[in-house]
């Protein structure tokens, strides 16, 4: 077996070079690309550096005021991360592994960077532990196989030696997934995918492609679409996750409401574990062969082995996409809106609902407009909603939609929206908000960045939810569980307690919250956040939502697995884990 | 502010006080504008029935009925339509302002004061626009929740709806008057009737859920006929609690509140409906008669609002939520075992706390000390010995309204109860009914017991401070106790009397450290190396204690052996209540019993359900009607084994 493709088309070679560019240009102990990031210039004026978005270089002359005003932060208060290089322990080599590994040629290192990079995710307390320069427990060195033989080689090698495996893909992980176990005392050898990123082959006939599980999402789409294809899967983490770290969480997409979920998108896995190589004989587009195995590695978060290809399906681009908006007047009706819309299955594309406090904040980042024309003309608008329609600035609410397909059927689709939208109090509110919200998805990320540089911390999570208990139940009743428990926990500012509806189903819908909150005069933050995050699962929990709509579990939410799925559930995924893994190399202790 | 002198209890202040110095006009016609809950959209009556009409609880019930029934869905919900007019509220201001007014007018003529604690007050205001707010206060007169929403009027808080008997609502013009102040009514045996359960609760649900106004239910069900708080009936309680277990609201706030008397309006037809002389049928013209109620000395009430409970906070720990997951929440189920037992935990706590508020009138305290004495006392003991039972009270933590000089005290106290007692000669003695002397020995019998037991009655409101540290009182001093088995001993006694006092399930250890350290307080006991030994200064004290719950148990003994010796046969609770009855007079005519509590059919009535708890006695369903089969060697030993622990003298 070879690494060289063996596909319909000639593989198609990546734009991107390898793991140190990739590292060279990502923030270390922050989100996203290191040249892009918010700050306050001396003005005190919000602006975003760097190239890459459409908030890139531009001045946000209202950031500031509702900065401050939402978080009580004051930007003389200033809380600078500790730059001094971290105290990183060195790192312990199984000797034997070691040797066996440099005669397979496949690229290593235990550079403490490269180590340190491939130590956490993107949870709250491990971006502020690398900002105060606390390190925990490291991976003792890194590898990159360059394609699935050598995975198996690796696989092989660590079951000889006795090695704890983390198979690490883009690293965006918010579920302590890739928090290496403290208690480990085998050599933790983090299994870097990044170099297994070509498209093997396009299957045009069958509207199919067969990828390395490493390749970024941004990457695969870019890819792709330079042959005229899309797999339509985006997640807000596309720029940096991976296909491989999509299958072992269950990611879900934007735009879902055409393409499906992960699940939905997957024709074909192939997955190296402890016990061998597990993938199916054919790709039958539905079997009925007992329980369907992929269902076994779909969400597996690296517990049982490394997915190193995968076959998804694939779409011909769409001819025509366009954004739209809607402002209702309040989140009650957006809700029922979503819920007819969801019932008439006339989903867009993507459909989202922005609750009040997030809709405030979307204002927050618009640019500084170029005339004065525009100025005036969104002054009438905000006038026509507010003054005309009587909406209550403080309680309306937008949603954001983005609709794909041919022209024509888009425009009618549009309007069949708009028609359901407007039966719920709805107004057409313009493409550019649509847009604007969408893009608000990608650079939240950074947002909290700048929050630390301000004693302000938070994150946001996420849950699934029958549709008859949402709206001002889950909704409420989670966002203040969230206040009450700051005040208890000696949160002196009142937080900002957030969420919004991201995706609509037949059944129900996926909840998003986002809360942050000024930790000026608590000893420690974190912990705070902690808790308060704790209860507000709790709170899902008991209002009927799910333990995780696309997060996963990792070892963040491990304690309800049990509650979630009954104690015979958990028994059968650790039987599973048992007779794959007998050995534990796969030792990120991630969901049970 | 004026209202408060330094003689009223600490923090209370009397709302009439106002009442006499300004227009009761403008009081009725003042800018009434209270904060509602937060997140309630203004809703009419109509618009609160439509939605439980439409709600699909309820059409989902209908639907069930009508195929039960072979009814059609339209008849059916016709009917459910007929039952929600019958019951529902139609609360307007202009009916609480005219009531406010005419309210105004007769408290001031009933009452000398009616005090309320402002801080309660305090707090209710800013838990009513947080949650849904639910008042919970007891049940002692016809007049208690008048008095609440006047009060709610009074202080610019929203009117609540309250749910109340059917019986008021057949009262012509008051029963209308009652809804349009916001009274929904509820039948009394409802039964298996599907149909107007499910009505119910979601009209209680939906006035919960969207905060329509606070809900105010007595939770003892019943206005108690012996002022003794009532163990709490759950149907209400669930129904109230269920929007917060279902998370359609955050939170939702209990507010206990303790209504007490100086002189209650009804106590005479209390007693005579005690002996089984039936109470008149509530009708206006009886309401209108009773004017000359008017013209008596009531003294002063007292309304105490309690600290608001979370119910959010009682469930943590206690209700898994996630139980309501797997079901829609739309649809009847079943209350799992679980949640009847927080339901059932939390209406004790809340009767508990209702206790715990209450001031106590001093009249109490002389009452109680009156039955001890049953041939009567000399003036100068009864205020020495009241003045020491006052001291003990406010040992055990009671909150005593006592205003003035001992002497005088007592003696307004005497003379506002002139019906019940009578001082001549410088000698007290309870007041037997005028009349002509009676015909018969029985007849002579139940004269005295009404007197006994409106006396009783007013013991009774005080009963709760006593119960704990007596019951520890009668362990301690019982011919049978080691000191191992005190403990062993109390929890029998709170088995056996927890139908006539109220305790909070499964809280044993708490209650008995409570009574310990109650009497460790009065130093009526010392506690040395984990043994309890009463001092020789507090043996007076456990006299005392032990005697106040003598009178219970004697009743209990006495049903014990009638039922014991009764030819083996199913009663009806009508058969036994008179086979009680008269198998009392004949003892204590004969000088078997001495207390003429015995004589009181809520006592007995509380033996039969005890029993039934207990195993002594099985309830056989029989058609609409209940009947009841007797286990005598249950029963036996039950009896058997309190005689050893307390040997009647």
């Amino acid at each position: 077996f070879s690494c060289s493709s063996s596909g319909v088309k000639p593989a198609v070679a990546t734009g991107l070079v390898g793991t140190v560019q990739q590292q060279d240009i990502m923030k270390w102990n922050g989100w996203g690309y290191a040249d892009s990031k918010f700050f306050f210039n001396k003005k005190g004026q919000g602006e975003f550096t760097g190239k890459r978005y459409r908030l890139s270089g531009l001045i946000l002359p209202s950031l500031k005021d509702w900065f401050e005003g939402t978080f009580g932060a004051n930007l003389q208060h200033k809380s600078p991360p500790s730059l001094n290089t971290s105290a990183v322990a060195p790192p312990s080599l199984n000797e034997a592994f070691v040797e066996e590994l440099k005669s397979t040629g496949i690229p290593f290192s235990h550079d403490t960077e490269d180590r340190v990079f491939r130590a956490h995710g993107h949870c709250l307390h491990e971006i502020f532990s690398l900002r105060d320069g606390r390190v925990g427990r490291c991976p003792d060195m890194v590898v990159w196989p360059n394609c699935h033989n050598d995975v198996v080689k690796i696989v092989e090698l660590a079951c000889k030696h006795s090695v704890c495996l983390i198979p690490y893909g883009g690293g965006t992980s918010v579920s302590s997934a890739l928090e290496c176990p403290p208690e480990e005392t085998r050599s933790i050898v983090s299994l870097d995918t990044s170099q297994m990123n070509r498209i093997l082959w396009i299957d045009e006939k069958n509207l199919t492609a067969h990828v390395e599980a490493g390749i970024i999402g941004q990457d695969l789409e870019r890819l792709l679409n330079e042959s005229g294809y899309c797999t339509g899967h985006e997640p807000d983490s596309m720029e940096f996750s991976s296909l491989g770290g999509w299958v072992a969480t269950r990611a879900s997409g934007m735009k879902k409401n055409i393409y499906g979920n992960i699940e939905d998108l997957v024709v074909h896995i192939k997955m190296v574990t402890p016990r061998g190589v597990i993938e199916k004989s054919c790709q039958g587009p539905r079997m009925s062969t007992g329980p369907d195995i992929h269902h076994f590695i779909l969400g597996s978060e690296g517990t049982l082995g490394v997915v190193t290809e995968v076959t998804l399906k694939i779409r011909p681009i769409p001819e025509y996409q366009k954004y739209g908006s809607v402002v209702f007047p309040n989140f009650q009706q957006g809700v029922a809106c979503l819920r007819e819309v969801a019932k008439q299955r006339c989903a867009p594309a993507s459909i989202r609902l922005m609750d009040n406090e997030q809709f405030q904040f979307g204002h927050a980042l618009k640019p500084q407009v170029s005339s004065i024309f525009t100025s005036f003309l969104d002054g009438l608008k905000k006038f026509y909603i507010t003054k005309f329609k009587g909406f209550d600035p403080h309680h309306l609410c937008v949603a954001t939609l983005l609709f794909e397909g041919d022209r024509e059927k888009v425009l009618q689709h549009e309007k069949l929206v708009y028609d359901i939208a407007a039966k719920f109090g709805g107004l057409a509110a313009g493409e550019d908000n649509g847009q604007r919200g969408y893009m608000l998805t990608f650079v939240i990320a950074y947002l909290r960045d700048l929050g630390m540089e301000y004693y302000v911390i938070g994150e946001s999570f996420e849950t699934s939810v029958p549709w008859d208990r949402w709206v001002l139940d889950l909704c409420r009743n989670v966002k203040e569980r969230i206040v009450r428990e700051c005040k208890e926990k000696g949160v002196q500012f009142p937080p900002l307690s957030t969420c919004r509806v991201t995706q609509t189903y037949d059944a129900g819908a996926c909840v998003y919250f986002y809360f942050a909150f000024n930790y000026r005069g608590l000893s420690d933050p974190v912990h705070v956040y902690e808790q308060v995050e704790h209860a507000a699962r709790e709170e899902i929990l008991a209002n009927g939502g799910s333990l995780s709509h696309h997060h996963g579990v990792g070892k963040l939410r491990k304690e309800w697995m049990q509650e979630t799925i009954s104690s015979v559930g958990l028994g059968m995924l650790k039987s599973v884990k048992d007779y794959l893994d007998p050995n534990n190399i796969f030792g990120n202790r991630n969901l049970l | 502010a004026s209202g408060r002198g330094s003689t009223e209890v600490d923090g209370f202040w009397d709302i009439l006080e106002e009442r006499r110095r300004t227009s009761d006009l403008s009081h009725a016609l003042r800018t009434f504008n209270p904060q509602p809950y937060k997140g309630a959209p203004p809703c009419s009556s109509s618009e609160l029935n439509r939605a439980v009409l439409e709600s699909q609880f309820l059409r989902h019930v209908v639907k069930e009925v009508s195929a039960e029934s072979g009814e059609p869905v339209e008849v059916v919900r016709d009917e459910a339509s007929g039952l929600l007019e019958e019951m529902s509220q139609n609360l307007q201001l202009t009916f609480i302002r005219l009531l406010g007014f005419s309210l105004s007018k007769v408290f001031k003529r009933l009452f000398q004061k009616i005090l309320i604690n402002e801080e309660g007050l305090n707090r209710l205001q800013q838990a009513i626009p947080e949650h849904p707010v639910i008042l919970m206060p007891n049940h002692r007169s016809y007049i208690d929740f008048l008095v609440l929403s006047y009060i709610m009027f009074t202080y610019d808080l929203p009117i609540p709806v309250i749910a109340a008997g059917i019986p008021l609502m057949s009262m012509k013009l008051i029963g209308e008057i009652f809804r349009r102040s916001g009274a929904f009514f509820i039948r009394r045996a409802i039964g298996d009737d599907k149909l107007y359960w499910a009505l119910l609760s979601e009209y209680v649900r939906t006035i919960v859920r969207i905060g329509f106004a606070p809900v105010e239910f007595f939770v003892e069900g019943l206005r108690s006929r012996t002022l003794k708080s009532l163990p709490p009936k759950l149907g209400m309680m669930h129904m109230v609690l269920e929007p917060f277990l279902k998370g359609e609201v955050y939170d939702i706030s209990l507010v206990p509140i303790s209504i007490s008397y100086d002189r209650v309006l009804e106590e005479s037809l209390l007693a005579h409906e005690l002996l089984g002389v039936p109470k008149p049928k509530e009708t206006t013209r009886g309401l209108l008669k009773a004017r000359k109620i008017l013209e008596d000395d009531y003294g002063s009430m007292h309304v105490c609002f309690g600290e608001p409970l979370s119910v959010r906070g009682l469930a943590k720990g206690t209700v898994n939520r996630w139980q309501y997951n797997l079901v829609p929440r739309d649809l009847p189920a079943k209350p799992s075992e679980e949640t009847l037992g927080f339901v059932s935990g939390v209406a004790h706590l809340v009767v508990r706390l209702q206790e715990k508020g209450m001031v106590l009138s001093p009249w109490s305290l002389i009452a109680t000390v009156l039955l001890q004495n049953p041939l009567g006392m000399d003036l100068d003991a009864l205020i020495q010995r009241t003045c020491w039972l006052r001291e003990l009270v406010e040992g055990f933590g009671a909150v005593l309204h006592w205003t003035g000089r001992s002497c005088e005290v007592v003696l307004s106290s005497l003379s506002r109860h002139h019906s019940v007692v009578r001082c001549e000669k410088g000698r007290v003695t309870l007041v037997e009914e005028a009349g002509a002397s009676p015909a018969t020995p029985e007849e002579g019998v139940f004269r005295r017991a009404a007197a006994v037991l409106m006396c009783a009655s007013y013991r009774n409101q005080a009963l709760h401070v006593f119960v704990r540290p007596a019951l520890v009182a009668t362990a301690i001093t019982s011919p049978t106790v080691t000191d191992e088995d005190i403990f062993a001993h109390f929890q029998f006694l709170q088995d056996v009397f927890s139908n006539e006092f109220i305790f909070i399930p499964g809280t044993s250890h708490q209650d008995f450290e409570e009574g310990c350290s109650s009497l460790r307080k009065c130093g009526a006991v010392q506690v040395c190396d984990q043994q309890i030994r009463v001092t020789e200064e507090g043996k007076d004290t456990i006299f005392f204690l032990t005697a106040v719950l003598e009178p219970f148990i004697q009743t209990y003994q006495m049903v014990f052996r009638h039922l014991t010796n009764e030819p083996d046969q199913p009663f009806t609770e009508r058969q036994y209540i008179t086979g009680v009855r008269s198998s009392t007079l004949k003892r204590i005519l004969s000088g078997d019993v001495q207390s003429f509590e015995a004589l009181s059919s809520d006592v007995q009535k509380n033996v039969l359900s005890g029993l039934v708890r207990m195993g002594g006695v099985t309830k056989l369903k029989k058609g609409v009607r209940s009947e009841f089969r007797v286990d005598k060697t249950t029963i036996g030993r039950i009896a058997d084994k309190l005689g050893k622990i307390y040997i009647l003298c």
